[in-house]
């Protein structure tokens, strides 16, 4: 007969983690190396990329040779997930939508992510143009934040002193391939910027960082490090947080409530196991939640009482709302004079060599804020679908043989054409800031569960024209950048019946904004410490707390802000009667 | 720890950095049965592995749909100087593996395959794969050019994109495809740029442009 009996842990730990990705890592690393007693619970397996990473494997090893089927990002990347995971579905508002990721494993999406660590600016935190609500906090305050996970985790880049696109302390850049020399010289004439990249890969020995490698430059970041030449929060954080003898990890630990007290303070959280699907609670004196923006949010509607019936810290109403993701659109194409190409070996990094900051003037333009854009293209290893591109556009220059094939074909010269056309390919992808709004927000769907009986969320999220007028900027600023690179592009642009290729929300995977930070508890979730206003031991590390993203990819202020809040924790034990 | 480390780390050079220094890269210790998917390489999860081996136990194409892909396979990519044929890359296997793994190519395979023989059955008498390579090449001619494609030849040039893509897929990335096309990384190195002569060559002043 199964038991529904409840097992409960003694233990009180001095702080309970949920999450394992980069803020719940981080929190896991500071408190545990301060001599905390720390429970981390990590929803999916563990995961040691030293281990488990399928770095270095040909495609041949894998039976779809690399194919999106079952992993989106392909066999080889490093995600264990999706943007649908098996039994643990959501739900949108009708005529809205969001694709939610989640991977489920130790250190989360910090295994597979493409490593671009950009610090938000000084405007991002305090807008000048009124068109979203500052942070209660300044770049001065998380700069000193953001030096030090530099020092400490390793990132590659440029000295620019450019305003909004503050300077970190850098390893050395890997220097550009040859389509993106032609990039950089394109862009250039288009008037767009061309700089280093910002990744957080070990290009050369880090002073301090032990036990990790410098990178070889395989450039598959994609599918974790086995020498941990990269930042994943499971190699360089909850490892060597367990190393301190003070972080204890439960993996296969499905959270399913927060648990208060008669006065609304946290006591732990209950949990089941996904794998004999039993049921356990822990104490801690408190808990951090850093399960991701959506995740949180929906642990804390789900997570009601008497203190706390609108759900844990949900006084405002807010928890949930100010959903926001990047925007993202993308172009490509090929470069004649890449035809025919010399081989070497240039998968460089897995993390970006060079990007374009963002440069515009929003006083001429027609939508706030702005975006930053990513290159891809060359020589790289093949997989499933790489070389469909060829018979697409064959016909659009001479053949070595100076003869115009026609589109298509078979046959010894089709076989020529996939050599000739090889590693000529060049992409571009835009990455803005999308507006964080009341109106876009999740909550729990008051009609389905998953498959571990938890309610689930539901989303509503619609672009607005802010969003559809920066993807068309970006297409228009594409078609200009290929064209000066001497670029050919078989299709046109896509255009209003798309919304200029925006991907729909959730596809960039960088969501934040449903627990806001703020000092007026009517108007915001989290105090400026990412500390509940309404239940005193409760943080929240992922990017939830973000009042509004910029265009700048999320990880690296997740890590400063989560590093600041477990300072103060410990600042503050006393005050916290911890 | 320094690059030479991490090499080591990795298992890959027990004598030091001379792998660096040639050409060569690490050899490629495959096992056949991790190629197809028998062994569990590590990584890869238990429900993963399961998928797989219940997709490589199904068989979905018939003998004769298969005989069809190879002959097709090869017309696509035939043997040359450089490299084997599509049907020596193991192509079809590849292709039946793939129409259970995409259970949307199923219908516009076994269709397409069809509907090529119900051409081919008409122009010659014969199914595709019976007829003459003449007849047959004949019949590829009017499927292969979308843009000269005749009326009514449409079904015929999507079934045959689709194969197309495949095959190209399925050789490209098999061991004899992978050195075909050239592609020499996925083996610890050091990135310092595009090389000198490249740079000259196009017109770049130095590693940065």
């Amino acid at each position: 007969m199964i038991s529904y009996q409840i097992k409960e842990d003694p233990t009180v730990y001095d702080a309970i983690v949920v999450g394992s990705g980069a803020g719940g890592g981080m929190a896991g690393y500071v408190l545990a190396n301060a001599g905390l007693k720390v429970l981390m619970l990590e929803a999916g397996p563990f995961f040691d990329p030293a281990k488990d990473a399928l770095q270095l494997r040909w495609p041949w090893e894998s039976p779809r040779r690399g194919a999106s089927t079952v992993r989106p990002f392909g066999d080889f990347d490093a995600a264990y997930g999706g943007w649908e995971l098996d039994g643990e579905p959501y739900t949108r508002a009708a005529g809205t939508e969001f694709e939610w990721f989640r991977a489920r494993m130790l250190g989360g999406r910090t295994n597979h992510w493409g490593r671009i660590s950009l610090r938000m600016g000084p405007d991002d935190f305090k807008p000048k143009d009124g068109v979203t609500e500052s942070w209660p906090i300044t770049y001065e305050e998380v700069k000193p934040f953001y030096d030090r996970i530099d020092r400490m985790i390793g990132i590659y880049g440029t000295v620019e002193g450019i305003h909004n696109e503050p300077d970190g302390i850098f390893l050395k850049p890997p220097k550009p391939r040859l389509n993106e020399l032609y990039i950089k010289r394109g862009a250039q004439k288009a008037g767009v910027p061309v700089i280093a990249g910002r990744g957080s890969v070990l290009t050369e020995a880090l002073p301090g960082a032990e036990g990790r490698g410098t990178c070889f430059f395989c450039g598959q970041c994609g599918r974790s490090c086995r020498v941990y030449g990269d930042f994943s929060s499971s190699s360089c954080l909850v490892m060597p947080a367990m190393k301190t003898g003070n972080l204890t990890v439960i993996d296969n630990a499905m959270v399913r409530e927060v648990l208060t007290n008669d006065e609304g303070l946290a006591t732990g959280v209950s949990y089941v196991n996904t794998q004999d699907l039993q049921e356990y609670a822990v104490k801690g004196k408190l808990v951090i939640l850093g399960a991701s923006a959506c995740e949180s949010a929906r642990l804390l509607l789900n997570s009601r009482s008497a203190a706390h019936p609108g759900g844990l810290g949900n006084s405002s109403g807010l928890v949930g709302r100010y959903l926001h993701d990047s925007t993202g659109a993308s172009a490509g194409g090929f470069l004649p004079q890449l035809l025919d190409r010399k081989r070497y070996n240039e998968d460089g990094v897995g993390s970006v060599h060079i990007y374009s900051p963002w440069w515009g003037d929003n006083q001429k333009l027609s939508f706030p804020r702005g975006y930053h854009i990513e290159y891809g293209g060359g020589l790289h290893m093949p997989s499933f679908g790489y070389l469909n591109w060829v018979p697409d556009v064959n016909h659009l220059v001479p053949a070595a043989d100076g003869q115009q094939h026609e589109r298509g074909g078979y046959g010894a010269s089709l076989k020529a054409d996939y050599r000739r056309f090889y590693g000529a390919n060049v992409g571009m992808a835009g990455r803005g800031t999308a507006l964080a709004r009341y109106d876009n927000y999740c909550e729990i769907d008051p009609a389905r569960v998953d498959k571990y009986g938890i309610p689930v969320l539901r989303f509503h999220y619609k672009w607005a024209n802010e969003e559809v007028e920066q993807a068309k900027h970006m297409q228009e600023t594409f078609k200009e950048v290929l064209h000066e690179m001497g670029a050919i592009v078989s299709s046109p642009p896509p255009g209003p019946e798309t919304l200029y290729g925006l991907e729909a929300p959730g596809k960039i995977i960088h969501e934040g904004g449903t627990v806001r930070m703020g000092d007026d508890p009517k108007k915001s979730v989290l105090n400026r410490w990412s500390q509940s206003h309404d239940c005193r031991n409760l943080f929240v590390v992922d990017a939830g707390p973000f009042v509004q993203q910029g265009d700048k990819n999320l990880t690296w202020t997740i890590l400063a802000l989560s590093m600041r809040t477990a300072e103060y924790i410990l600042k503050e034990r006393s005050k916290l009667n911890i | 720890m320094n690059r030479r480390d991490s090499i080591k780390a990795l298992g890959l050079a027990a004598a030091g950095g001379a792998l660096l220094l040639d050409g060569c890269g690490p050899e490629t210790k495959t096992k056949q049965d991790a190629v197809v998917g028998g062994e569990k390489l590590a990584g890869v999860t238990d429900a993963e592995h399961r998928h797989n081996q219940q997709l490589l136990a199904e068989q979905f194409f018939t003998d004769h749909e298969l005989a069809t892909i190879g002959v097709l396979a090869d017309i696509i990519i035939p043997a040359d100087g450089v490299s084997g044929s599509a049907t020596d890359a193991g192509v079809p296997d590849f292709i039946e593996f793939m129409v259970k793994d995409i259970p949307s190519y199923k219908t516009p395979m076994r269709g397409g395959l069809k509907w090529l023989d119900v051409q081919s059955q008409r122009r010659y008498g014969k199914v595709f794969a019976e007829c003459a390579g003449k007849q047959q090449l004949e019949l590829v001619d009017d499927i292969a050019y979308p843009a000269k494609a005749a009326p009514g030849m449409e079904q015929g040039v999507a079934f045959f994109g689709l194969m197309r893509n495949l095959t190209a897929s399925g050789f490209f990335t098999s061991e004899m495809g992978v050195k075909d096309i050239g592609y020499v990384g996925n083996r610890p190195g050091v990135w310092d740029g595009v090389p000198e002569d490249l740079l000259k060559a196009h017109g770049f002043a130095d590693g940065w442009g």
